[in-house]
């Protein structure tokens, strides 16, 4: 190394460390230089068309007029100005979505404007709805409901089945979009001793055709349509739910909150069942999703729902 | 000055190199303070109840801030995707703000009131359980930990040093009953924020278990802010393309 430090030529900057360690000061490359200097000239042209010096309280903002942004704001009372302002990302993303917007608008019409059933019934809006809906249905549903609407147990309805627990007519289906659910159901485990929530546990089970204990079951009904309880007045006397208020319809083999499908045994579907009642619950949240969606993509996603993945009742 | 003089004198090195650095932070950053645009006037924004407090520092403790970033920027697809882009206004009591351009997880600007507080807790606790392609790490703890608020008054009059209205006089609240509205301004007050936090966690059961206050019901209580301080049907859809 020090034998090839001799050979050096070119010029240093005369510093000198540890007797012979010297620092060079080669030219910079010829092209480097030149690209340093292009930065330059592209600034002075980028502050002619963009916003760029602050002075002040205020900025530059560009050669005035030379690289405007016309644009289409909707105002709160829903009329429309058209407005010219210096280049700015908001300016230019109200371009974009206008440009979107007028693309799509006149599917939206269309859906906005026709009934549930012409909608469905016309194929080549369909196609809209069924692409439009998958993608609104896949950011905002899925989490939920799963991404092909099947649901999940203890958490969310299957959405592709005929059963609708808050009824199942396309005007069902957008109400409980616009303002969203809450299912409740009050605890029981104050109301009623251990063996009256086994007895209508076993009731409930046989209500579907599980496996149940009948005299259980028959004391259970009693309870069931008891005033004690009251299972009966939300659930109706014939234990089919009611659709306006969201309760469970207790004989059609569907489960959304205890898993006795899921459980293997006779007691594991009793002990399900019981947990419930016991406990009650208070989860079957839905957002409100009028306030994060437009009433038209409500409305597609309505029939989206309705069409695509259920089939109403 | 020589070459020599500035790389043999310490002092003098440190002192040139600070101001050499920060040139781009004074000619960037600096100007900004006194621009009347940058901090948009819009109604609503308003800082952390205590629980909400406590969440925000439980969210920055486990790191979400790695994956998820706070800050819609105004391009169509995040527009699309995550609704209206994020104000500066909306972030002016955040310290730190949770901006960020790195994302693995999505923006989470806007998550308040997407989800259900069910679905929040059972998503952090398995998120897989809810969405199979997740990589996102599991938090179980969050909903078996206690909620440690002992320091949350610490926490409060931290944030007050920085310029974050938390009250802690007489004449403080009231400003804040003007600026907030009453329900609000008792949220900020520094002395009640235990009892507040106690009842926000109660009244809203964020962890879908009354029994118990825990981490989750802080954190949860956070995520469902998210964006919704600001209602945007109030203002003209291109209101605030003029603060820039």
């Amino acid at each position: 190394m020090s034998q090839d430090n001799k050979k050096v030529t070119v010029e240093t900057t005369g510093h000198v460390w540890d007797d012979d360690l010297q620092e060079l000061n080669n030219p910079l490359p010829r092209w480097w230089i030149w690209g340093f200097y292009i930065t330059f000239g592209f600034a002075l042209v980028y502050w002619l068309f963009y916003p760029a010096w602050p002075i002040g309280n205020t900025y530059t903002k560009g050669v005035p007029g030379l690289n405007n942004i016309t644009y289409v704001a909707t105002k709160v009372d829903g009329t429309q100005e058209t407005k010219t302002t210096h280049w700015n990302m908001r300016s230019k993303l109200m371009v974009e979505m206008n440009e979107l917007h007028k693309e799509q608008k006149p599917y939206f019409d269309k859906v906005a404007g026709k009934s549930f059933e012409d909608v469905s019934k016309d194929a080549e809006l369909m196609q809209f709805v069924n692409s439009a809906g998958k993608t609104l249905f896949s950011d905002n549903c899925a989490p939920c409901h799963q991404a092909g609407g099947q649901g999940k147990i203890k958490f969310a309805p299957n959405l592709t089945d005929d059963y609708w627990q808050y009824g199942g007519t396309y005007e069902n289906i957008q109400t409980t979009i616009v303002g969203g659910r809450h299912g409740v159901m009050p605890a029981f485990k104050t109301i009623l001793t251990d063996a009256e929530l086994t007895q209508v546990s076993n009731y409930v089970l046989s209500l579907s055709g599980e496996p149940h204990n009948a005299a259980a079951a028959k004391l259970g009904d009693a309870i069931f349509h008891g005033d004690k309880a009251g299972c009966y007045a939300c659930h109706g006397a014939e234990a089919k739910g009611n659709i306006a208020m969201g309760s469970a319809n207790l004989t059609d083999k569907i489960w959304l909150w205890p898993d006795v499908l899921g459980a293997k045994t006779p007691e594991a579907k009793l002990g399900e069942v019981k947990t419930l009642i016991y406990g009650g619950m208070d989860k079957g949240v839905m957002p409100v999703w009028e306030t994060r969606l437009k009433p038209e993509q409500i409305k597609l996603l309505t029939v989206y729902v309705h069409d695509s993945l259920g089939g109403g009742k | 000055m020589k070459h020599d003089k500035i790389e043999r004198n310490v002092g003098i090195l440190i002192i040139l190199t600070m101001l050499a650095i920060s040139a781009g932070g004074l000619v960037e950053i600096v100007p900004l303070f006194f621009i009347k645009e940058t901090v948009e006037k819009v109604d609503g924004v308003r800082p952390y109840s205590p629980l909400e407090l406590r969440g925000r520092d439980i969210y920055i403790r486990e790191g979400c801030y790695l994956c998820h970033s706070q800050m819609i920027r105004p391009f169509r697809d995040e527009a699309l995707r995550y609704g209206h882009y994020s104000l500066a206004a909306e972030s002016k009591y955040d310290h730190p703000f949770q901006w960020g351009s790195k994302r693995t997880g999505p923006d989470l600007a806007r998550v308040g009131g997407k989800y259900s507080n069910d679905w929040q807790t059972q998503h952090l606790t398995a998120p897989r359980s809810l969405v199979p392609q997740s990589v996102m790490p599991n938090y179980p703890w969050l909903s078996k930990t206690a909620l440690d608020y002992s320091d949350i008054q610490g926490r409060m009059k931290a944030l007050r040093v920085t310029g974050v209205p938390y009250s802690n006089s007489k004449a403080e609240f009231d400003k804040n009953v003007k600026d907030f509205g009453e329900e609000t301004a008792k949220n900020l007050h520094i002395p009640d924020a235990e009892k507040n936090l106690i009842a926000q966690a109660q009244a809203g059961n964020y962890d879908t278990n009354p029994d118990k206050l825990t981490e989750m019901d802080a954190l949860v209580s956070y995520l469902q802010l998210l964006g919704t301080m600001v209602d945007f049907r109030k203002y003209d859809d291109d209101y605030f393309a003029k603060f820039r």
